[in-house]
């Protein structure tokens, strides 16, 4: 695989590194989370090749993975959405005096995820592209109806609410030049608004200043438990965990499952967690400090983390808010998510790909070695990290479009971000949305060309049909759930 | 900052929840208004430009409004052990933060953002910190620094300048 041979040189070897340890920073900074950090890095990597640049970022994003783990051990702080489910047995695994246990636990997890996943994209990614070969604007279409439909029907938010947040999002998308009529929509003559809303303004908004006002509101004081990694320990460990290979197993399945459709990593690691405890013979123990509820989640975190990426190449339809702000990197590039990607940029996937494996392994080397470090840096006090990440936040803002107006903008989804999250209305819809608004749109409005106007296209091939139909069945799930159990 | 008597005990679950609604259901009427003065039906080639939009915006507003309805009907009734979503010391909290935040943004527009940021830093690390000038100086005017060395030069992505680097030459 050529893929292996442009991974590996040298000028990649160091972004991938660089990749990394950014990552994990921004994974141990609650505040400064994976989808947020790579969306202000990713104006930055416009001076650089494509390759190089992916490389970079999907680098970022695995140190992400590995790095929310850290805090939430010794600081019981989940600095990524996706490791709240670690705290729960991590950090009083941490107050027993096992920190090391547990972080090897979590990293090794992360690193067994990842690996099944990259694998199963490796394999199945090509088969995948051919296959979306035969789509057309209908399918495509149908396709991004079923991913929207599957987060109201599989939500553990309000259904009426997820709606809302999506809808708020595609109304979003709408605003600016529309691209197939050319008339200006929802700009109400102003000149700012002409370019729309840009995704990653409001991913740095919603995810970054959101999460510092809420960090701020919940008064987190980063007291931490301190941990240094010996190999002993992690060889005491790795011998341990072969005893949960069965969780291993079932947590890179929910994983894998999750990560491709759209759930992604968050509510991945906390049903694995659920899984693993009904299935335990000791469920009491979860919570407590067992070693298994650091496994399940963190290895059906990374496993959905990774995985999200393979319908982001083959379908363009992104399994997780980061994935959506990679997808969006892709399209900004001139990269077209999809089974062209395959035919024509056939070094750029492969890359890609190969990279994964090689920063995993990197990865797991990096966090083994560096987590007092990390630790540290949490003692920095908030009267100082706060500011120092309001500046990052707007220096990344402005970078997009070289406009002072999106820094403003940041603020205003900023304020929202914090106030939807307080009450209950998820975001993840709201960034997909707001990604995917401007395509499915497109899609949809192609489909009603080819149909001179009749919905039925959406059920003239058994494809189409088979996913209109699972979408609008995921659409009343909810509702239809309540009934049955009500009565 | 501001007397603690002028401040309310906090915000309740119930007016916040009303209160988004009705934001979210006034965004979905813009949205409708809107596509219908771009259009709504159908042109020779397609769906019009506001087509999309309207359905998009419809949507919202009638989810807004049954959110909205909802919170009327259950009145406080949900959050009644914790009826507060934020409380007065935590919005004094939340003020300190985005209130210089605020005037930090609004200031880059003159100012640029490197002197702006320096200060935010400053303003920080003085107000919460309470570290000598000394280590202010230091941390503030070396951090805005070394966003000039990484930004500027290293990335070749120019930050907004204001007057004061106009002066030295940038």
């Amino acid at each position: 695989m050529g893929g292996f041979a442009v991974a590996m040189s040298l000028p990649n070897l160091a972004f991938m590194l660089l990749g990394i340890l950014l990552g994990v920073l921004i994974g141990v900074l609650p505040g400064l989370g994976g989808a947020n950090g790579v969306a202000i890095l990713l104006p930055l990597t416009f001076s650089m090749n494509p390759v190089a640049a992916i490389i970079m970022l999907s680098s970022i994003y695995w140190g992400a993975l590995f790095g929310g783990a850290i805090t939430s051990i010794l600081f019981n702080i989940p600095g990524e959405p996706w490791s709240v489910a670690t705290t729960f047995d991590g950090y009083p695994m941490a107050q027993r005096g096992h920190a090391s246990r547990a972080l090897t636990a979590a990293f090794t997890s992360s690193f067994v995820g990842a690996m099944f996943a990259t694998l199963l994209i490796t394999f199945l990614a090509p088969l995948l592209a051919r296959f979306a070969l035969k789509f057309g604007p209908p399918e495509y279409f149908a396709i991004q109806l079923l991913t929207f439909c599957s987060f109201v029907g599989m939500s553990q938010e309000a259904p009426l609410k997820t709606i809302a947040s999506m809808m708020f999002g595609f109304a979003l998308a709408a605003v600016g030049l529309d691209s197939i009529t050319g008339q200006l929509r929802l700009t109400f003559g102003s000149t700012n608004l002409l370019k729309g809303f840009d995704f990653l303004i409001a991913v740095i908004g919603l995810f970054g200043i959101g999460e510092i006002l809420l960090t701020v509101e919940e008064g987190l004081a980063f007291h931490g438990r301190s941990a240094k990694i010996n190999m002993k320990v992690v060889w005491q460990t790795w011998v341990e965990l072969l005893r949960y290979w069965k969780t291993f197993l079932r947590s890179v399945l929910v994983g894998c499952w999750m990560g491709i459709t759209p759930g992604g990593a968050t509510p991945a690691s906390f049903m694995s967690y659920g899984l693993a405890r009904r299935m335990s013979k000791e469920p009491e123990s979860f919570g407590q400090g067992n070693v298994e509820g650091v496994v399940a989640p963190e290895t059906a975190a990374h496993a959905a983390g990774t995985a999200a990426l393979l319908p982001m190449l083959t379908l363009g339809i992104p399994g997780s808010p980061t994935a959506a702000v990679l997808l969006g990197g892709l399209l900004i590039w001139g990269l077209q998510p999809g089974p062209m990607l395959f035919i024509e940029h056939k070094d750029f996937v492969w890359g890609l790909i190969a990279s994964m494996y090689l920063a995993n392994f990197v990865g797991l080397l990096v966090v083994l070695t560096t987590v007092p470090f990390w630790a540290a840096i949490l003692r920095i006090p908030f009267s100082v990290i706060a500011p120092v990440m309001i500046v990052l936040c707007a220096i990344g803002a402005y970078t997009v479009h070289s406009a002072v107006f999106d820094i403003a903008m940041m603020l205003v989804f900023g304020v929202l971000g914090y106030l939807l999250k307080k009450l209950r209305y998820p975001l993840a819809p709201m960034v997909l949305a707001l990604v995917l608004g401007d395509k499915a749109e497109e899609g949809f409005r192609q489909s009603m060309l080819l149909s001179q106007g009749q919905l039925a296209i959406f059920w003239s091939n058994g494809l189409v049909g088979g996913m209109t139909g699972l979408a609008l069945i995921l659409l009343v799930w909810p509702l239809v759930s309540k009934l049955v159990v009500s009565r | 900052m501001i007397a603690s008597r002028a401040l309310p005990s906090g915000i309740k679950w119930c007016w916040a929840e009303l209160g988004l609604a009705l934001f979210l259901l006034g965004i979905g009427g813009v949205v409708m208004v809107d596509s219908l003065r771009v259009g709504i039906g159908w042109a020779a080639d397609g769906p019009r430009a506001g087509y999309f939009p309207f359905y998009v915006g419809l949507v919202l507003s009638l989810v807004s409004a049954c959110i909205a309805v909802r919170q009327l009907l259950a009145w406080a009734i949900a959050h009644q052990a914790q009826p507060y979503m934020v409380q007065a010391q935590q919005l004094r909290d939340l003020a300190a933060v985005l209130v210089p935040t605020t005037l930090y943004v609004a200031s880059i527009w003159v100012l640029g953002i490197y002197l702006p940021s320096a200060l935010l830093i400053a303003y920080f690390m003085w107000r919460q910190g309470g570290y000598r000038w000394f280590v202010i100086g230091l941390m503030s005017i070396g951090f805005s620094l070394c966003c000039f060395v990484v930004f500027e030069r290293w990335f070749l992505a120019p930050l907004p300048k204001g007057p004061l680097e106009h002066w030295m030459g940038f």
